[in-house]
């Protein structure tokens, strides 16, 4: 296949740009979105490139609908996404767990700006976090990758095919206005060094009868997709593992339930991604994820200059959430913070992990701008004089 | 048990399913008996059929009981997931099957727009006025005057024209009958089924147990003959007023013509471009 972009070298581009790119080069087929600042510009870019790569991109009318013609074109076989912020993510949240019930592969691109509300179009906020995670009603269970670099945005964004393909679940890649507006330098593969996974189909007639059976003791079915003259039935009601509605079954409702949690919690091993830098040795440990763990790294090391035996625990993923690694984190320093764009989300997990092991500190920010590595430090070291 | 059961469309059916969860005296068993039919007139296999609903009685009626692959989807959006189905499998027939609330109101932008794409979907919109599986609450279509379980007194919201609206917006076909016309109904959804471009058919259906009872209709016959009444051709229609056409069921074909489709010109746009076939193509994948 010829790619309308340059593949195998590197290119200068926009966070957005790369989403979009990262998204073909992982085969995905089918986009549908809506307008907004600022995930314009990846929507844009799709509608550009996917006619050229034999893919299709539409302008649905709401973000309402975006999200239901993914999970549709998912159901028809396709890789699909589709990409937003926060007004349009907000629209997202029921067919978001109707994806979730129904196991369907997508890719959500939520681009935070900050809110609520319209907010602050044009600027960054990661305020989206609780929302991306817990916004949806009922109990569930999903993936939340968070990159901080335009190369990992292009990075994660493939993993989020992959992941979403593998678990068959919808994946959401919560990045915000800095990282889609930032233009940085990106290593772009050549397509077939680049690893792709496909949902598992039904190996046969007998498999595609329990679409959502765990027939292979893995947790996750293989998926029956329209067309192939399987007849499969899929409701967002409360089903049994042939898909029909039973509503009133309590444990019907319990294992099918558990099941969609458990194949993400399970394999939480193989979802979970983290970095960590000078945490070895470190007093203190800073716990950060997206944008503003650019700023962290620059901290730790301003902090160990100033005599401060600091650490960074960068999150790649956000959920699931690793508790135990956070209490083990906990064990080795006296205090944990977590600077975050908003006014204390993921803190909360933090805290929670750290079960008293450790002294929690948030460092918020709010109205568009990133914490600057100097914010960062003050904020530490005012902490731990206070001691 | 299976041998007192010779009825013809029972194979179109997911018999586990039966019997069907709707109220006696419902219009919808007759809608599924229409589609059935067409769908065997036409010799149709069911394994190339696509049918998406919403929620809501109406939804029902095709979902779970039509033995096809079937997306029971949310509150509104069916026409926006089967946008994304036919898209992925644009040779497929894909049909939504759902109500007045769930299409007209929650989803009534997705309708709008859907014909405005002239998207080859055919929708059958069953209007039976009222919010039925909730309990009789008012409806976008409910007459003005009538009694719901949230206008007590009297509905003063004017029901929309569903079948002028979507024909203005753009559809290639748009049909509207009643469940007293069942014939029609089966005529009218053949052609919505063969027409290339966004299709729908307005079956207009009694609910005694919600709308009925509450109006002075209690009997699902008293609703059949109240439809026949005040059914009125379109080709008369035409030279009458509004207000003569006020409480009346204007019946019959609004349109049927022919314009570009859109997965059609999707993928004549990504052949201009790459000289390939489009998306669906077995090769695709």
């Amino acid at each position: 296949m010829k790619y309308p972009f340059p593949v195998g070298k590197s290119d200068f581009i926009q966070g957005d740009e790369a989403i979009a790119r990262a998204a073909i080069l992982a085969g995905c087929s089918f986009y549908a979105g809506y307008p907004i600042t600022p995930a314009s510009e990846i929507f844009e870019a799709m509608a550009l490139y996917m006619p050229l790569v034999d893919g299709v991109s539409i302008q649905m009318e709401d973000e309402l609908a975006s999200i239901a013609a993914i999970i549709g074109a998912s159901w028809a076989g396709a890789k699909a996404m589709t990409a937003t912020s926060g007004p349009g993510f907000s629209l997202m949240m029921e067919n978001l767990g109707y994806a979730i019930m129904t196991e369907t592969p997508i890719v959500v691109v939520d681009v935070q700006r900050s809110g609520p509300s319209t907010g602050q179009p044009t600027l960054a906020a990661q305020g989206d976090v609780m929302q991306a995670i817990w916004g949806t009603h009922g109990d569930h269970s999903l993936i939340v990758l968070t990159p901080a670099t335009v190369q990992e945005a292009f990075d994660m964004t493939i993993r989020a095919f992959n992941l979403a393909e593998k678990y068959r679940t919808p994946v959401i890649l919560l990045t915000d206005a800095e990282v889609g507006h930032m233009r940085e330098r990106v290593n772009i593969p050549n397509p077939e060094d680049i690893e792709l996974v496909y949902r598992k189909l039904p190996a046969n007639e007998e498999e595609a009868k329990y679409p959502f059976g765990d027939i292979h003791g893995d947790l996750i079915p293989p998926m029956p997709i329209f067309g192939k003259g399987y007849r499969t039935y899929v409701t967002g009601l409360t089903h049994d593992e042939r898909g029909r509605p039973r509503t009133v079954d309590a444990e019907i409702h319990r294992k099918l339930v558990e099941r969609i949690v458990n194949k993400i919690e399970r394999n939480k091993e193989d979802i979970i991604d983290f970095e960590i830098f000078e945490l070895d040795d470190a007093d203190v440990a800073i716990v950060s994820y997206g944008i503003v763990a650019r700023s962290a790294i620059r901290a730790v090391k301003m902090l160990r200059n100033e005599g401060v035996k600091a650490g960074l625990l960068k999150l790649n993923v956000v959920w699931p959430f690793d508790f135990e690694m956070i209490e083990k984190v906990a064990e080795r320093v006296h205090a944990i913070y977590v600077p975050e764009m908003n006014l204390g989300q993921l803190y909360h997990l933090v805290k929670e992990g750290a079960n008293g092991k450790a002294r929690v500190e948030l460092i918020p920010k709010i109205g568009g701008e990133v914490h600057t590595p100097q914010e960062i430090v003050k904020a530490v070291k005012r902490c731990e004089k206070c001691i | 048990m299976a041998e007192k059961t010779k009825y013809k469309m029972a194979r179109y059916l997911r018999k586990e399913a039966l019997p069907t969860a709707l109220c006696p005296g419902c219009g919808g068993g007759t809608v599924l008996n229409a589609f059935a039919n067409a769908i065997d007139q036409l010799k149709l296999d069911p394994r190339d059929l696509v049918v998406v609903s919403g929620i809501g009685c109406s939804a029902w009626i095709a979902s779970p009981y039509f033995l096809a692959d079937t997306l029971h989807t949310t509150h509104g959006r069916a026409i926006a997931f089967a946008t994304g189905v036919k898209v992925g499998l644009p040779d497929k027939k894909v049909v939504v099957i759902s109500g007045d609330g769930d299409l007209a109101g929650i989803g009534g932008n997705h309708l709008i727009h859907a014909a405005r794409r002239n998207i080859d979907i055919t929708v059958i919109l069953v209007n039976n006025f009222i919010y039925g599986m909730t309990g009789g609450q008012v409806a976008p279509t409910t007459p003005f005057g009538a009694r719901t379980t949230t206008t007590p007194y009297r509905n003063i919201e004017h029901p929309l024209n569903i079948a002028e609206v979507i024909a203005e917006a753009g559809a290639s076909y748009v049909a509207r009958w009643t469940t007293a016309h069942v014939y029609q109904l089966i005529e009218s959804m053949k052609k919505a089924l063969q027409v290339k471009g966004f299709s729908l058919v307005e079956a207009i259906s009694q609910c005694p147990v919600q709308f009925g009872r509450r109006n002075k209709m209690k009997e699902p016959a008293e609703m059949l003959r109240w439809f026949l009444k005040n059914s009125i051709p379109i080709s008369k229609a035409k030279n009458m007023s509004r207000e003569e056409l006020e409480g009346k069921f204007v019946i019959g074909e609004f349109v049927n013509r022919q314009r570009p489709e859109f997965t059609e010109e999707l993928n004549k746009l990504i052949e201009e471009l790459t000289g390939q076939s489009g998306p669906g193509d077995e090769n695709a994948d």
